[in-house]
């Protein structure tokens, strides 16, 4: 099995490659920009888990390189994890076009560009399994961080569109909804700990709905009625909150 | 973020940052404000407590492992508990290992901590061949007993307080097993644990487990546990179970009334003529381990927990008069363990020297002050000291009483101008 981890450096796409490495000995493929990082951390896999891993390089944002990429591949991949994102800064994106611009372009726009490449080709095979690191943030938008919710909410509904598509053609697409997680990107914000996931965590949930063949899951399981209850409250009461 | 040590007392408001990069560290160095790297938090105090902390949970790779020699290099984020689960199953396994699995290699190293074989086998720093710290002027340095000697010695238990450490090279051991052969030994009194002591010097490890609460005849009865690699068996992780402690957990639940009880249960547990089992590794030496969260059982004012070590000679009079003014006291110490170490070793502040070590969890009360007071003054008179990965409160005259390589360490911090890049709460407490 050939696990192709897109952000491979993000806390969260590393600790997924670390689960199929450890539970399936699968071959790991590690896409990401820093590629001193992104070496360092295959080397820690193929030393753990005893099984062949790399890095490659992959720029998101580069749309251009995505088809050249894909086919400088080692093999075609079985799993396509799209794991990474930008955070970016709500505030600055209200008052520079550029935050806010790059917060969707990596979020959204990214995602779409390098994930119909690897669709059509998983499509074609008829096998395949793909999963889309998506957010919370995406289900409802908030003051707080619309921006980046924006484009997380486009591509739920991406993701979801892929799923109908691939369906017939028997390819996996799971939509991951992550809550909070302890992360370099979350670092410097006060979560409350009892409903921050560590990566480890989103990865272990992450695998046993691969297994199980799930569509949608959100992790930890606490955030699908978090956002049930969020979700519900009429918008003419949600736009006089504060959260 | 609200922090606070293993021991949940004191706690501490702090800004945290973390690094996956060498790079990252170096220019976390380069800033005005002093600051504490911080691993899994598994110190009980204030050692890895400031306004601003460095975590090195993200700095944690394997970096080579060599599997004909054993030789591991890591990061300094990669905990021991990794280091089990990938090496174990392939008959490889740590030299020392402390109490819990859930430390850091670079926590292990400033705490040059230790473990039931300290008799034969030293501290941590004995299977460390070469460490890599990042000092105050950014420059990188590769320490070892043999290449930078003095930062070698100074790091290895230092507290953090040299340096980032970035990297070790570990040298491990090989095992054929993943299972240990207990034996549990039945000891009447003080005078007999000691003996017991004296008498299976020769097991590779041993730790006795204390009745604290016992008075008179039995003061100081215990449980001796014995330990050996078994000769064969298999290889592979059989972590128990494991249950975590609700937040909301009653400190009151545990006071000395349960104590006695569970004392009571556990030393009438073994038969007078001892026990002997065959016992996965992970229930040997982390029997903690699979009750997460369990420092939450001392309830929401916290714990801490009290370790000294006293030289041998003059030994078992002291722990006879600490024992009773324990028993005295009315505080009761669930967690009660002596282990008779061996030699000290080379650096500057590491804890264990020749002689009794006695660590003992008190709940934090308005009446534990006074006994601790007490009992650094008869440490004292031992000629003992209090181990800085523990302590949350001793005074300043008591580490210099107990540490002779202190002046040292402090020359050393002022040279690499140390003293002003890295502090802790307990640093800056003890004026290290």
């Amino acid at each position: 099995m050939h696990v192709l981890i897109l952000g491979g450096n993000s806390d969260v796409g590393a600790a997924i490659a670390a689960v199929f490495a450890r539970k399936q000995g699968a071959f790991i493929t590690l896409a990401s920009r820093n590629m001193e990082l992104g070496a360092k951390k295959a080397k820690d896999i193929t030393v753990r888990y005893q099984v062949e891993a790399r890095a490659v390089s992959f720029d998101a944002l580069d749309y251009d390189s995505h088809v050249d990429f894909v086919v400088g591949l080692e093999s075609p991949p079985d799993v396509v994890v799209a794991a990474f994102g930008y955070l970016g800064d709500q505030e600055l994106a209200q008052q520079d076009f550029q935050e806010a611009r790059r917060i969707i372009e990596t979020n959204y726009l990214g995602a779409v560009s390098i994930l119909e490449i690897l669709a059509r080709d998983m499509e074609q095979r008829g096998r395949g399994t793909i999963i889309g690191l998506g957010s919370v943030a995406g289900l409802r938008g908030r003051q707080s961080n619309y921006i980046y919710g924006s484009a997380k909410g486009g591509f739920l509904v991406y993701l979801s569109g892929l799923r109908n598509r691939l369906h017939k053609a028997g390819v996996q697409v799971l939509t991951v909804l992550p809550g909070f997680v302890a992360t370099k990107m979350t670092e410097h914000l006060d979560l409350p700990p009892k409903l921050t996931a560590t990566p480890e965590q989103v990865a272990r949930d992450v695998y046993s709905a691969f297994r199980f063949k799930r569509n949608v899951i959100y992790t930890r399981w606490p955030w699908r009625w978090i956002m049930t209850v969020i979700r519900s409250i009429p918008e003419f009461l949600f736009k006089r909150t504060d959260i | 973020m609200r922090l606070s040590g293993w021991g949940r007392f004191p706690w501490c408001e702090a800004r945290v940052r973390s690094f996956a990069q060498a790079g990252e560290a170096a220019s976390f160095v380069g800033r005005e404000q002093p600051f504490i790297v911080r691993g899994l938090g598994r110190s009980y105090g204030d050692s890895a407590l400031a306004q601003d902390i460095l975590l090195t949970r993200r700095f944690n790779h394997i970096l080579d492992f060599c599997p004909s020699t054993g030789a591991l290099s890591c990061e300094a984020g990669v905990s021991l508990d990794e280091i089990i689960a990938a090496f174990l199953p392939r008959g490889w396994f740590l030299p020392v290992v402390p109490g819990t699995r859930f430390v850091t290699v670079g926590g292990a190293i400033a705490g040059d901590v230790h473990g039931k074989n300290h008799h034969s086998a030293g501290c941590f720093s004995s299977c460390v061949r070469s460490l890599v710290l990042l000092l105050p002027n950014g420059e990188v340095r590769t320490c070892s007993p043999t290449d930078n000697r003095d930062l070698f010695t100074a790091t290895c238990g230092g507290m953090g307080l040299t340096g980032v450490i970035l990297a070790a090279e570990l040298a491990l051991r090989s095992v054929s097993s993943s299972m240990i052969e207990q034996k549990v030994v039945k000891a009447r009194n003080l005078a007999h644990t000691l003996e017991l002591f004296e008498e299976h010097g020769d097991a590779e490890y041993s730790v006795a487990w204390v009745d604290t609460l016992a008075q008179g005849e039995g003061s100081g009865r215990s449980l001796l546990i014995l330990g050996e690699h078994a000769p064969g068996g298999p290889l592979r992780l059989a972590e128990p179970k494991a249950v975590t402690i609700p937040s909301w957990f009653p400190g009151w639940l545990l006071g000395r009334p349960v104590a006695k009880i569970f004392n009571n249960l556990k030393y009438s547990s073994i038969s007078a003529n001892g026990a002997q089992g065959v016992v996965p590794l992970h229930s040997f030496f982390f029997p903690l381990d699979g009750l997460l969260e369990w420092n939450r059982l001392y309830g929401r004012k916290g714990f801490t927990q009290y370790q000294f070590v006293i030289p041998k000679q003059g030994g078992p009079e002291g722990l006879a008069a600490i024992l009773s003014r324990i028993a005295g006291s009315g505080l009761a110490s669930y967690l009660a363990v002596l282990k008779l170490f061996g030699p000290a070793n080379a650096n500057m502040l590491s804890f264990p020297m020749a002689g009794y070590t006695l660590a003992l969890d008190f709940k934090i009360s308005s009446g534990l002050p006074a006994l601790l007071h007490d009992l650094d003054r008869m440490v004292r008179e031992q000629g003992g000291r209090l181990y800085l990965a523990k302590d949350a409160r001793m005074e300043p005259a008591m580490l210099e009483a107990g540490y002779p390589g202190l002046a040292e360490f402090r020359d050393l911090r002022r040279h690499y101008g140390m003293d002003t890049v890295f502090s802790s709460l307990q640093s800056k407490r003890l004026g290290v």
